[in-house]
């Protein structure tokens, strides 16, 4: 119990559990887009992230010859560096989360299975991809190369505003501005949504269910791939468990925020990382998890739906 | 393939078994009992040899990972399969009987027998604990808080002293003599055989249940929460006692659990065990006891037989999950078909 760190450091742990939960709400967007759709959890969306973080690593290192000990990037190729390694990620998550989806659920769904069958075969496609990495790194930690100078724009009442900080934190919000525009604007964010509410119906309207269901999948794909991404810049290294904690962790802002809803994981990421920052400075890192956990129990207990509600409240039985 | 699909391995036992008289009846299970009880000298035997295990000496194997995930799985089948309800750590029950045994066994040097019922006691309060705000959520949220219950248990065993921290409990004592039957290492068989009468104990368990009142209730909460309530079931507590009755199971497999190994640690009682256990109930037929026995024996054994490819056993087990799961979705011996009417929106 160390309650003093907070009012010493209470904007510098702000500061760093903004950029934590953006990047958990950008890995929720994962789950609760799918969960939107499916009513599943994809528990396979973990081992998407863990797979954005190598071929983030890979990138940098094999395709862009820029190895791990070397110096920092400036200038121009310090941009096209980040953008070819943020948009790769990004592409290979998503392609990553269309095959899972074909390969884990579409057979399933077509069928009529139970839900509980399409999480036990969204089990095994995750068990294989992280056993694969696994046999593949021989278990190792992967560090990444350092891209950005860890300059500070300079310090307010004590939280260091450093540029990789503010990548975390500024990329993120772009992504769940254009998302949220593009769920609520365009014609394929109300096909989604349409789904969502009631899959009869939207088959009725002429939807084509699994063109929208994979169109989710891609969806929860790039934001992961992003997030992949920023934890990859961020933190600089990965390992082939990467994506256990933060699944959990994801899962966990998503149901916080209320599932199913995009705005509920936003909110939900940063009051998750908020409270892991400031519960592992209070209590101890050790205990991070167990408060987490205890906090997600109390606020279902007396708001079930989540802090923000679920999108899609009538349609659930 | 759809011949294999369609072919119900389980509709068609329930109607031989419908058709023998009652000594028959006990003639055969007494010969299935004997024959799975003369298994731990399988692989001395010639013909059956190509059963042994390669790492873990095959006694030991049929104790634990195959006798211990029967025994959950069948317990876990109560939760999810009888009522519906998703739980997603029910490792942590199983850690909380492991850890009575040790604490109790090495501070104030009990017996196993005498633990036992303690045990019990302890994953049985925890569940109602647990149970009684989770079991007011649904569906989802209820994943979600038993998953973070599993991770809790396994959190406040790496972090207390009482439990001996990361290094976990060692010099936990092997079960007194029973029956003239002695436990330590020398014996592998007689915990296989413990282990056996008590899954006998809990399949005869769950049988007397479906048939009387909680099981009918079971039945009904896990077709409509909604129907059933207005029916005049009482639900918070029916599902409660199936989340406490698995619990219970849980905690005696637990108890055992450690008395066997001697050492027990954090590492043991991971979120992974817990998902496996769920695979195997999924696995086998959820909901039908018989497929659960099948498929958790299945799935406990498989990756110890192909243990010498050591590193790609994990992720074959992957793989025979997902293709399990693509051509036989309802396990490997699905339930009636009259009881899988709209599981799809209790689950």
């Amino acid at each position: 119990m160390n309650f003093s760190v907070v009012t010493s450091q209470f904007w510098s742990l702000a500061l760093q559990g903004l950029a934590l939960g953006l990047i958990y709400s950008l890995v929720s967007l994962g789950y609760t887009m799918v969960y939107g759709v499916l009513r599943l959890i994809n528990f396979a969306n973990s081992e998407v992230f863990m797979l954005g973080t190598f071929t983030v690593v890979w990138i940098e290192i094999h395709f862009l010859n820029h190895p791990v000990a070397s110096e920092p990037l400036t200038g121009i190729e310090l941009i096209y560096t980040l953008v070819i390694a943020l948009v790769g990620s990004m592409i290979a998550c998503a392609v990553l989360a269309v095959l899972v989806e074909i390969v884990a659920y579409r057979r399933l769904r077509s069928r009529g299975a139970s839900r509980l069958a399409s999480l036990i075969s969204a089990i095994g496609v995750s068990i294989f991809l992280m056993e694969s990495m696994r046999m593949y790194t021989e278990s190792r930690p992967q560090t990444a190369p350092r891209l950005l100078e860890k300059w500070s724009f300079g310090e307010i009442a004590g939280a260091n505003f450093r540029i990789d900080t503010m990548l975390a934190i500024v990329a993120p919000i772009i992504i769940f501005v254009i998302l949220d525009r593009f769920v609520t604007k365009s014609r394929l964010g109300k096909a989604i949504r349409a789904v969502s509410m009631s899959e009869e119906n939207a088959k009725l309207m002429g939807i084509d269910i699994n063109r929208v269901i994979s169109m989710t999948f891609l969806i929860g794909g790039l934001t992961t791939g992003a997030a992949a991404f920023l934890y990859t810049t961020v933190y600089e290294n990965t390992v082939f468990n990467v994506g256990f904690n933060m699944g959990i962790a994801a899962f966990t802002a998503a149901v916080l925020g209320g599932i199913g809803n995009l705005r509920g994981a936003f909110y939900g990421g940063l009051a998750l990382g908020m409270l892991e920052q400031f519960a592992s400075a209070i209590l101890g890192s050790q205990w991070k998890a167990v408060t987490v956990f205890v906090v997600l129990v109390l606020v279902l207990l007396f708001k079930p739906s989540g802090l923000f509600g679920e999108a899609v409240q009538q349609t659930r039985t | 393939m759809s011949k294999l699909s369609n072919f119900n391995l389980r509709d068609t036992g329930a109607a031989i078994w419908a058709g023998w008289s009652r000594p028959v009846r006990t003639v055969f299970v007494i010969a299935v009992v004997v024959i799975i009880g003369l298994v731990p000298f399988a692989p001395k035997w010639g013909p059956t040899s190509f059963l042994n295990t390669p790492i873990t000496s095959f006694e030991n194997v049929l104790v634990y990972p195959v006798g211990m995930f029967v025994l959950m799985a069948l317990g876990l089948n109560i939760v999810v399969g009888k009522s519906g309800l998703l739980d997603l750590g029910y490792i942590a029950f199983f850690a909380i009987g492991a850890y009575t045994q040790a604490i109790m066994s090495t501070l104030h040097g009990w017996n196993t027998w005498e633990i036992l019922p303690f045990g019990i006691m302890f994953a049985m309060l925890s569940g109602v604990l647990l149970g009684l705000p989770a079991l007011r959520l649904r569906g989802d949220y209820l994943a979600i808080i038993t998953l973070g219950f599993g991770e809790i248990v396994r959190i406040v065993a790496l972090n207390l002293s009482v439990t001996g921290g990361p290094n976990g409990i060692a010099g936990i004592p092997n079960p007194p003599t029973i029956f003239g039957f002695e436990f330590n290492l020398l014996f592998p068989e007689h915990f296989f055989w413990l282990v056996l009468s008590m899954i006998l104990l809990v399949i005869w368990m769950i049988r007397r249940f479906t048939v009387r009142r909680p099981g009918r209730a079971w039945e009904a909460i896990r077709q409509d929460e909604d129907v059933a309530a207005l029916m005049g079931v009482n639900t918070l507590i029916y599902k409660l006692w199936s989340f406490v009755i698995g619990a219970a199971v849980a905690g005696a497999a637990g108890v055992i659990y450690a008395s066997k190994v001697m050492v027990i640690s954090p590492d043991m009682f991971k979120f992974d065990v817990s998902i496996l256990i769920l695979a195997c109930v999924v696995f086998g037929g959820i909901g039908n006891i018989w497929g659960v026995v099948l498929g958790a024996s299945i799935l406990a054994y498989l990756p110890e037989r192909i243990r010498f490819i050591s590193d790609a056993r994990q992720v074959i087990f992957g793989l025979v999950l997902i293709i399990m799961m693509n051509l036989r979705p309802d396990g490997l011996l699905p339930r009636k078909k009259r009881e899988k009417i709209q599981e799809k929106r209790t689950m």
